[in-house]
């Protein structure tokens, strides 16, 4: 029996991280699988909290490795270390009984939860979310551009310019081309030539005989650059709520779901993107977000408020002209009936100023029956910015939200009018 | 206050050691140490020791999550870490202390032993261990990097293969029966029994065996009949499944003995560091750490523990038994070493505890048996309270393989549809029907034809079904 030391050497150790590509293929496994959970991690609560670079803990399905095990029932034993214990005592609780536990589950004999959880950030998500729709970019209001200055950039070759800018390449080309255009004769020893010199070089022959054929200045070829102003243009989402009584925690919460993701949609389409609470009962005010979600208010309802004091913040800050707006309102559809038409009206001025108006009204299935709906009465409003969707559930989120935006895509053309 | 160390002290002691171990008898492979830093024992842990081993996003999983909870300091990371090989390869920590050294190095020569001696480890081929887990590693890069089959292609046979890996005999003792010797022993059953009085007797009807049965006696080694019996597979899925196959067999007996081995390498290397003559404050931390390891885990099994337990009890009933267990079992024949070393060559975990996990054990290590109900874990059975005996076979079903379900082939051509019968040996606990669906998934994509699963759930006799239209439970 002998034994040897292999002692420990840092630049092993460096090289050593072997499972790298193991660990690449894991993650892009668990990329598919949350593409294909989206529609259910974007409606998680956890997610909605703002902050793009802020990493959020999502579950997700289908990255486990499955083998045939025991279930659940199943008795087990262990040691009962210092305490003692007595039949029939409840000695904790049972992880893994479907609940997204903490982490992912054992790779052993046991069942573990059926998700695992990963970290990603909302910008990872967010890209996913709108990889595959294939959005084309927004309509952006055309003579609404701001010119931003991004420095300068390279846009073709000329023949004058400082030194700096200079291209051996293409002089170098150049210059062989006016070669070739001088004779045919220099020609073939221009094209043999790497080879044939080096011969000559190696056989001791007189390399020199090649004719010299020195650059000239029209050879020379130099880089231009123009100054890079690139047209943008900076978008607002106007985030309009009822708070009235009758918006319980859920209702609320799937606007919130809603805002987000609109949000986020907009946030990748434009520089900068800014948002703008409006809360509305009878009165609206503007918000600030934490009170926007948070604040339970009473009262009834007057839609119109909410939609004048939007247009109100819209003239005074985000004035059409230099501004893409997107606005939307959530509301259960209640309003008083005495306020549908000015409703109705204000919503018309809406669609004009914005490139997007959307209504969204959240109903529980009970509700359907009875109460007046204020869809009903925004059917009538033929703007084609104008998207109305429904909101039952929380699985409706997305496909609403993708419903309002392909309204946006099969109408690329559409101009508002000033 | 830390001892600063280098290699060769790591050496001085390390030949002391050796000099101890030789002395108590122990009988090792060649042994090679290697010190590694902490990622590159989550990158070992991840590949289970072995220098090569093919890629698979599995290991890289298993590597971000162990490496995630030691960040987080929810896991800390073994000391050592060693393979069944010869010469045995160990990995240690270079941040230990030199105390967590020795005691390692103590401890890893232990482990050693065990692997050459115990009879489950025979059949491993340790002496071509690391060159053959390379030549499968390459054998699969070479798979993934073929333009015709892919990355894309091998993953998806290996995915199928890990989840069945495990369904394979246990037992390489027992051999396998060659086809012929199946049907010699069909044959034979089929015969009338002997009978004295066959004179006066009614001659029984003789009921021919049906010997076009595949498989004539059910297969557990679910993986090779599928590579043996699916004649659409081409050679290098046929391939694929015997690497994992192979593995699989390699990493089992260390499953079925990990509470004797894990208590074997304790009690030596308590006894070595005890024999060591050690400076004061190497010993006082040795003292600490030995009790952190044999530390109870609540609420589980710890091999250390269990292990050493059992084993200190077996030498103390050999060495000085009580009146009452002479009186019992007789005059032990043997010293407690003598009987320790035996043991280490004969046994496994359950027949090991079977034997010598006492009632006085079992109260001593405070063993219970619990069960999950309604989302709480509850206890069901305690040393005082209840039978010990049915806590002993509740842990003996429990560890090593026995915590896998023993699933075998039926039939090939179940209703000559095609279908592949598996049925799986009911021994009252229920298979995870979530997890049973998954894997079913894996089997029918091997097979590539319906697969039917036959088994109990509370007592019902249940039939999963699994085709290209998915699951199905056609009770």
């Amino acid at each position: 029996m002998s034994a040897v030391f292999r002692p420990y050497s840092a630049s092993d150790a460096l090289r050593s991280d072997r499972s790298a590509g193991d660990r690449l293929r894991h993650r892009q496994k668990i990329r598919e699988a949350l593409k294909e959970n989206i529609a259910e991690i974007v409606a998680e609560e956890a997610i909605l909290t703002r902050g793009s670079d802020r990493i959020v803990k999502v579950p997700i399905r289908g990255i486990k490795e499955y083998r045939f095990v025991f279930g659940e029932g199943s008795p087990r034993v262990a040691s009962s270390g210092d305490g003692e214990v007595q039949k029939g005592q409840v000695i904790g609780q049972d992880q893994q009984d479907g609940q997204p536990g903490n982490g992912p589950g054992p790779g052993g004999d046991r069942p573990g939860v059926d998700y695992y959880e990963t970290d990603v950030t909302i910008d990872e998500l967010v890209d996913l979310l709108f990889e595959d729709l294939q959005l084309p970019d927004m309509e952006r209001k055309r003579l609404r551009e701001i010119e931003v200055d991004h420095g300068t950039k390279r846009l073709g070759y000329r023949r004058s310019g400082i030194r700096v800018h200079l291209d051996k390449k293409r002089t170098l080309k150049s210059k062989i081309r006016r070669k070739v255009a001088t004779g045919p004769r220099e020609v073939r020893t221009e094209v043999a030539g790497e080879a044939s010199a080096r011969l000559k070089d190696q056989t001791g022959g007189a390399a020199s005989e090649e004719q010299r054929f020195p650059f000239h200045k029209e050879d020379l070829r130099y880089r231009r650059r123009v100054p890079d102003v690139r047209p943008e243009s900076n978008a607002v989402v106007v985030c309009i709520m009822d708070t009235s009584g009758s918006m319980d925690v859920m209702k609320k919460y799937l606007a919130r779901s809603f805002f987000f993701l609109l949000y986020q949609f907009v946030r990748t389409r434009y520089q900068t993107t800014e948002l703008v609470f409006v809360a509305h009962h009878t009165q609206a005010r503007e918000v600030g977000e934490e009170e926007f979600f948070s604040k339970g208010e009473s009262g009834g309802t007057i839609i119109s408020s909410g939609y004048r004091k939007a247009l109100e913040i819209i003239q005074d800050r985000y004035h059409p002209s230099l501004w893409n707006i997107y606005a939307f309102h959530c509301s259960d559809g209640e309003n008083f009936s005495s306020d549908n038409t000015e409703a109705f009206n204000a919503a018309k001025e809406l669609c004009d100023v914005c490139n997007l108006f959307g209504y969204g009204e959240i109903k529980s299935d009970a509700e359907y029956f009875g109460a007046t709906s204020m869809r009903k009465i925004f059917e009538r409003l033929d703007a084609e910015n104008f998207h109305a969707v429904v909101i039952d559930d929380r699985e409706d989120v997305w496909p609403s939200l993708k419903a309002v935006l392909s309204k946006e895509r099969t109408d690329p053309q559409q101009e508002t009018a000033d | 206050m830390e001892r600063m160390y280098e290699t060769s002290d790591l050496e001085a002691w390390d030949e002391k050691i050796r000099e101890k171990v030789e002395a108590f008898g122990l009988t090792c492979y060649d042994q090679e140490f290697e010190i590694c830093d902490h990622t590159q024992m989550l990158g070992a842990m991840a590949y289970h020791g072995m220098p090569a081993h093919y890629p698979h996003w599995s290991y890289g999983k298993s590597f971000e999550r162990q490496s995630t909870l030691y960040n987080h300091g929810a896991a800390g990371l073994p000391y050592e870490m060693v393979i069944n090989a010869s010469p045995s390869l160990a990995y240690l920590m270079s941040q230990n202390s030199l105390c967590l050294q020795i005691l390692t190095i103590a401890h890893v020569y232990a482990h050693n032993d065990f692997f050459r001696n115990n009879v489950t480890f025979k059949y491993t081929k340790a002496g071509s261990v690391i060159p053959s887990f390379k030549a499968r590693a390459d054998r699969v890069r070479d798979y993934m990097e073929d333009p015709s089959i892919g990355i894309n292609k091998v993953e998806p046979v290996l995915d199928a293969a890990h989840a069945l890996s495990m369904q394979c005999s246990r037992n390489p003792a027992i051999r396998k029966l060659t086809q012929e010797e199946q049907r010699a022993r069909a044959l034979a059953a089929a015969q009338p029994p002997a009978d004295e009085y066959r004179k006066i007797h009614k001659r029984p009807e003789y009921v021919e065996p049906d010997l076009s049965r595949v498989p004539l006696e059910p297969d557990e080694d679910i993986l090779l009949f599928i590579r043996d019996h699916q004649p659409r597979l081409t050679d290098w899925e046929r391939d694929l499944l015997t690497i994992v196959h192979e593995e699989a067999q390699y990493f089992i007996p260390q499953m079925e003995t990990k509470i004797m081995n894990e208590g074997w390498a304790t009690y030596w290397h308590r006894e070595i560091m005890n024999s060591l003559d050690l400076p004061q404050d190497i010993y006082l931390e040795f003292l600490v750490r030995h009790n952190q390891v044999v530390q109870p885990i609540a609420g589980d099994i710890n091999p250390y523990h269990v292990g050493l337990k059992v084993w200190d009890d077996i030498k103390r009933r050999y060495d000085n038994p009580t009146n009452e267990e002479i009186e019992r079992d007789g005059k032990p024949e043997m010293t407690g070493h003598e009987m320790m070393f035996a043991l280490r060559e004969t046994d496994r975990d359950s027949s090991f505890l079977r034997r010598f996990l006492t009632e006085d054990l079992c109260g001593e290590l405070g063993l219970f048996e619990f069960q999950s109900q309604e989302g709480s874990l509850v206890v069901t059975e305690t040393v005082d309270e209840g039978d010990w005996k049915t806590i002993r076979e509740t842990l003996l079903r429990s560890v090593g393989t026995g915590s896998l379900p023993v699933i075998k082939v039926e039939d090939a051509d179940f209703e000559h549809s095609g279908t592949l019968l598996l049925s799986h040996v009911h021994d009252g606990r229920n298979l995870h029907p979530g997890y049973a669906e998954h894997s079913l998934a894996h089997v029918y994509r091997l097979w590539g034809r319906p697969v039917a699963l036959k088994t109990q759930q509370d007592g019902e006799d249940v039939f999963w079904y699994y085709d290209d239209e998915g699951f199905r439970d056609a009770a």
